[in-house]
């Protein structure tokens, strides 16, 4: 470990992931790139918490049949959602025989994941690890926010919570190129934006500090990587981190992008500043850059899952919104 | 990490430079329209009721008009057609009395599914409980004060 | 020619009043609660100091309809029951007089609630 950033000397491969994806992801932009795309977001399910559940359950599940193996063969699962008490994943894992790690950081949970994940294997201490995310519309909106059925207008800054569960399977052995090979842990940043719908502003900061932080620990330039992509920003929260850069001499503005940003058509969907979740960077990363990567189109990808950690709570007691961000280097080996 | 209050201000005035805009013109337009429109219905029923119960004192007409506007609001929201109004209304369709009864109906279908009584009856009031609170403390304040002049 | 001089002044009113509600959403970000509670206690006092009753007679419904009315209906209620019966009266009167609205609002938003379900959105 240099300063904050993990290196995983014994490399980590990424060998499979499995996507499902809402049907408002379904009609975005990535849609050739997800496994399934859901016609329904209830799944016939008596809630949605429930649907969620069941979105979840069936992104792991996919993620062992496409790989062949059978839930006894991981050693270690780690998941989270955004939800109360995350129980979307501890109830998934219900369904799925094997020890688990229930982890939380809002939308950055799927980078906490994967930076767990592979200093366990990278040590040497398990083989073969499974990281999932899931998140949904309507059950964030109902805790987060307000009833599905109110009218009430969504902000100029609102984001769209991503619907969709995303898996990927970590191993030793090398069946793909595609590997972790550093992960910087970010520290929660706070700079006093107290406006709950601006979560853009709210984790820019925190984004910056962890790129800065990574590129620093590793001695590497912005330009070493084919792209490095954000988790979910939005679009006025990229275009604040890329002048929040420019200040500090780094210049984002050419292999930059954000998954929130990408994962959704912004003008036709009416999403706003983009999506937002766990599962928008699961998806992009699981659909999108992990067939990029597999095509040999990205060679280096650094991934920075973003989250702001608040609660309703929180923000009806006038507290700011802390953000966190953690980096991942995926590169082809 | 926290940021120091001074430096918080200067980050603020720098988010506010790169965020959008709110689009006051086209939203104010919408919420006049459709704040105007739905007024425009309760004259009718109220002018209908009137036509046909011409023995209905004023107080009964505005009772009835009240209710029926609650009614048609209530079905809509069940219908999840509401909403599509108030994303396109603002202040236009929470105003009326009809955001009321949208306000008391919406958490009460999202909260059925935790039971009747804990969930659907339990929060029914979750956004409408402060105007029944403030309305009618504010009425009984407004009584003991004609009492005494 | 009458009948559309009436409408007029209903659309032009109503619409008024909801166009203030969306300056102060614009501004403020106020959320629909405190939109609600701001406007019923503007009814309420425009009712106290007797203004409400103008605008009434001038837009009818477009007066009417907004949540000011149920504001001006609570405030007219304590009034009178202040008036006829004391303070009884004025503890009372204001929920006496938005009985049809609260009652319908409770009975109707309970019937509704349990018979239909929240849809998400795309």
């Amino acid at each position: 470990m240099k300063n904050h950033t993990i290196i995983f000397n014994n490399p980590v491969y990424i060998n499979e992931t499995a996507t499902i994806a809402g049907p408002k992801e379904g009609k975005g932009p990535l849609k050739n790139y997800y496994n399934n795309i859901l016609e329904n977001d209830l799944l016939k399910e008596k809630s949605y918490e429930k649907a969620e559940i069941k979105i979840h359950t069936s992104a792991i599940k996919q993620l062992l049949n496409r790989s062949n193996l059978t839930s006894k063969d991981i050693d270690c699962y780690f998941g989270g959602d955004l939800l109360d008490e995350i129980i979307s994943s501890s109830f998934t894992m219900r369904e799925i025989d094997g020890p688990f790690f229930g982890i939380y950081n809002a939308c950055a949970t799927f980078a906490e994941g994967l930076i767990l994940a592979s200093c366990l294997i990278s040590g040497r201490l398990i083989n073969r690890a499974v990281c999932s995310v899931s998140s949904h519309f309507a059950t964030a909106e109902r805790q987060y926010r307000n009833p599905l059925e109110l009218g009430s207008q969504r902000t100029p800054l609102s984001q769209w919570t991503v619907t969709g569960g995303a898996a990927a399977l970590l191993e030793t052995s090398n069946k793909t190129n595609i590997a972790i090979t550093y992960g910087t842990v970010g520290k929660v940043v706070d700079f006093g934006v107290t406006d709950a719908n601006n979560m853009g502003a709210a984790m820019a900061p925190a984004a910056l500090d962890t790129i800065m932080t990574h590129l620093g620990d590793t001695g590497r330039d912005v330009d070493y990587y084919d792209l490095i992509v954000t988790g979910d920003l939005g679009h006025a929260g990229s275009r604040l981190l890329i002048t929040m850069a420019k200040s500090k001499g780094i210049d984002l503005t050419k292999n930059y992008n954000d998954c929130g940003v990408l994962i959704y058509n912004r003008e036709a969907q009416k999403v706003e500043q983009g999506g937002s979740g766990p599962c928008c960077s699961g998806l992009v990363f699981c659909g999108y850059l992990y067939t990029k990567l597999k095509m040999g189109i990205y060679k280096k990808i650094l991934l920075v899952p973003t989250g702001a950690l608040l609660s309703k709570t929180s923000s009806l007691q006038k507290e700011s919104i802390p953000g966190i961000a953690h980096a991942l280097s995926i590169e082809l080996v | 990490m926290m940021l120091d209050k001074e430096k918080q201000k200067e980050y603020l005035a720098e988010v506010r430079k790169e965020m959008p805009k709110t689009k006051h013109f086209s939203t104010m337009l919408k919420a006049f329209i459709t704040g105007g429109l739905i007024c425009c219905v309760g004259q009718s029923i109220s002018l209908l009721i009137k036509h046909f119960f011409p023995e209905f004192d004023e107080k009964t007409v505005s009772g009835f008009t009240t209710m029926f506007m609650i009614l048609i609001t209530c079905v809509l929201t069940g219908f999840g057609i509401y909403d599509k109004i108030g994303s396109f209304g603002g202040a236009g369709s929470i105003i009326p009395i009809t955001g009321f009864a949208n306000s008391i109906v919406s958490p009460a279908i999202e909260h059925k599914r935790e039971g009747i009584i804990l969930g659907l009856c339990a929060n029914m009031f979750s956004i409408a409980g402060p105007v029944i609170v403030f309305g009618i403390s504010a009425s009984i304040l407004v009584g003991i004060i004609y009492l005494f002049i | 020619m009458e009948i559309f001089l009436t409408y007029l002044k209903v659309f032009l009113v109503g619409g008024g009043i909801c166009l203030i509600g969306q300056i102060l959403i614009n501004l403020t970000k106020m959320t629909s609660a405190r939109i609600l509670v701001t406007f019923l206690l503007t009814g309420i006092f425009l009712e106290a100091i007797g203004v409400f009753e103008h605008i009434k007679n001038f837009a009818q419904a477009g007066a009417t309809i907004p949540i000011l009315g149920f504001g001006s209906n609570l405030a007219k209620g304590a009034i009178e029951g202040a008036k006829s019966s004391g303070l009884f009266g004025a503890l009372t009167g204001g929920v006496k007089a938005v009985a049809a609205g609260l009652g319908g609002a409770i009975f109707i938003g309970f019937i509704i609630g349990v018979i239909s379900n929240a849809h998400s959105k795309s």
